[in-house]
């Protein structure tokens, strides 16, 4: 295990629309040592206001040496990270906590709003190995499957997509494409809301395929110091495990779904 | 330049190189930051609270962050004395820092057990004993808040130990003068103050507590000038080292918690938001004695003048 905390200098802040930026940083420790599904946690705002870092997963990766974060704003953190512009630094730690295994041979994955971005990296890996991963995309609006749909377009992949209110492909759940579309997948991942990763759970356990799922909760540390992200573990009642250091990427049998 | 200053200051019969230490439940066993500080730069590492037998800890939600601090309801989460002398000691041994034991129970024997299975213990300086956690019903708070109770536990512990024992107080009470004597007067080697602040906090939306133990323990700057203050009058009532902890961020509020008659202090919150923020206070601790003419940082301990 290898973790750094650097100040990672600011390339490019992207206003995408929907709520969501995407922020291109130098940071080539954590681009050359990041697993996809690994996060990093990050100093938002100045003068320590908010105080406490925040979780996001690393989105992209390249061998130049930078990363990219996929984020919707939703609060002071993010909100900050919003005003951000090129050339300024910001405070990185990371990369941290347990990544997705590539282990699959038709893996397909299934993204839930801001939860695809860390399904981008674990894409361009599996491709890397030859493969072709099936993504099927959920989004509120046509608008907001169009920002993650032609980056996964270009990795191969091949796609499907739900939106809310149907102006692009599916009218509805994302989970609602998986039994016409990945009756023949080996392998699952799937990251976005409880309840989505919650469908795609059982479907896996249904059919016997192999299920990985990112969670999330409050962090105050993400170094597995604070114990602060504890989940109930099914194996033993009245225990928990830590989404910072044991995930935040989970076998779906290791969570407790609700 | 640094070695022109003498950092060292003493707690009982324990020496450290410099007065930075961690606080207990915000570095865990220590190898959780060893790839991020070096930590043979702290003074000491104090461990989270380690009971007798693994406690489980509190539901989720356990932590929200509050303005300029948060608040934690972990329920003193830990893998017991058993597992915490098999697989968190030995790495601990070789960190080239002191190591403080943070111990916890409900009930003077269970202290006592405790303090019994680490005297003697390779690598174990000191024992801090937390009678102020106020996360879990029957956890330490009674004691924490009872002058009679408190002394009791001090008493047994001292009993069993082999290694100073540094007392834990909680904020949570209407006189710290008050415990500080009781703690000293029962045996303690040093204080160490404060622990966290009971609070709340809820969402307004659902009309529940953030947090679902309801309550929590409020840490980080927020506490900073409570903490102080505390620690200037416990530092007043009593003899003994008192070790300054709450809010320290950065070296302007250790030397602070030094001039008001700290020997010693602990960093907690600032830990998880900077890992490395133990190093660069010692560095500026060195700093501002170098500035201010001083070749020992006892010079600075209790020098507050008069307003
Ligand atoms: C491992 C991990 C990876 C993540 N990756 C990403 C990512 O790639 N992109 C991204 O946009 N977000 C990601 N998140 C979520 C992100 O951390 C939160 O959205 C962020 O902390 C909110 O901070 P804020 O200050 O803007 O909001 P706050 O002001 O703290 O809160 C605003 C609202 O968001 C809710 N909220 C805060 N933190 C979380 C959380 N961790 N989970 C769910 N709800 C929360 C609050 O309850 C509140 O309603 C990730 C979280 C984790 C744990
Ligand atoms: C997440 C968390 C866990 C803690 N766990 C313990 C503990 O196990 N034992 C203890 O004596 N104090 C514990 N504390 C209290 C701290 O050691 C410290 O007294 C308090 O946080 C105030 O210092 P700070 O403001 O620098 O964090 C904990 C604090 C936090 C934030
Ligand atoms: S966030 Fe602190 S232990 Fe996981």
């Amino acid at each position: 295990m290898s973790e750094f905390q650097k100040n990672c200098t600011v390339r490019r802040v992207e206003t995408l629309g929907c709520n969501l930026i995407r922020l291109t940083l130098e940071a080539p420790e954590i681009a050359g040592a990041v697993q996809p599904g690994q996060f990093v946690m990050v100093a938002c705002g100045t003068n320590r206001d908010p105080l406490l870092r925040r979780p996001l997963s690393v989105h992209w990766a390249d061998a130049e040496g930078t990363i990219q974060l996929l984020v919707r704003v939703v609060g002071r953190g993010t909100a900050a990270l919003a005003q951000t512009r090129a050339g300024e630094s910001l405070s990185l730690i990371g990369p941290l906590g347990r990544g997705f295994s590539l282990e699959a041979s038709r893996p397909c994955l299934v993204g839930g709003g801001i939860g695809a971005a860390p399904l981008l990296l674990l894409a361009q890996r599996l491709a890397e190995q030859g493969l072709k991963p099936l993504v099927l995309l959920g989004a509120a609006t046509a608008a907001e499957a169009h920002i993650l749909q032609q980056a996964f377009q270009a990795l191969g992949c091949s796609l499907a997509l739900a939106t809310d209110d149907g102006s692009l492909g599916h009218r509805g759940f994302v989970t609602e494409l998986l039994s016409a579309q990945a009756a023949q997948a080996d392998k699952l991942y799937a990251c976005g809301p409880q309840p989505m990763m919650a469908a795609v759970a059982r479907f896996g356990a249904d059919r016997g395929i192999a299920c990985e799922v990112s969670l999330e909760t409050a962090m105050a540390c993400g170094l597995g110091a604070c114990l602060g992200c504890a989940i109930p573990d099914p194996g033993q009642p009245g225990a928990y495990r830590h989404v910072c250091k044991n995930g935040p990427v989970f076998l779906a049998g290791e969570v407790l779904w609700t | 330049m640094k070695a022109a200053v003498d950092l060292r200051v003493r707690l009982g019969a324990v020496e450290l190189a410099n007065p930075v230490m961690t606080a207990s439940g915000t570095f865990g066993y220590g190898a959780e930051f060893a790839g991020l500080v070096k930590l043979s730069c702290l003074g000491a590492i104090v461990t989270k609270g380690i009971s007798l037998a693994p406690k489980a800890g509190n539901p989720p939600p356990r932590v929200v962050e509050t303005p300029a601090g948060m608040l934690n309801a972990i329920g003193l989460e830990n893998v017991g004395i058993e597992r915490f002398l098999q697989e968190k000691l030995p790495f601990l041994r070789q960190c080239g820092t002191k190591v403080v034991v943070n111990i916890l129970g409900d009930s003077e024997e269970e202290y006592a057990e405790l303090a019994a299975r680490l005297a003697g213990a390779e690598g174990v300086d000191a024992l801090e004993i937390n009678i102020s956690c106020p996360n879990v019903r029957h956890g330490g708070m009674a004691f924490g808040a009872d002058p009679q109770m408190a002394a009791g536990v001090v008493r047994a512990v001292k009993r069993q130990a082999s290694q100073p024992v540094i007392v834990k107080l909680s904020p949570n009470v209407t006189d710290i003068a008050l415990m500080a004597r009781a703690a000293e007067d029962a045996g303690a080697d040093a204080l160490s103050l404060i622990n966290t602040l009971v609070g709340m906090a809820i969402d307004i939306r659902t009309r529940r507590p953030k947090l679902a133990n309801r309550t929590g323990g409020l840490s980080g700057p927020a506490i900073k000038p409570v903490a102080l203050r505390m620690v200037w009058q416990a530092a007043a009532a009593v003899q003994i080292p008192v070790i300054g902890i709450g809010g320290i961020a950065t070296a302007e509020d250790a030397i602070e918690f030094l001039l008001a008659g700290a020997s010693a202090v602990q960093v907690g919150t600032a830990n998880f938001y900077n890992p490395q923020a133990t190093a660069q206070i010692v560095d500026g601790i060195a700093a501002y004695l170098e500035e201010q003419g001083e070749n020992s940082v006892q010079n600075i301990i209790g020098g507050l003048r008069d307003a």
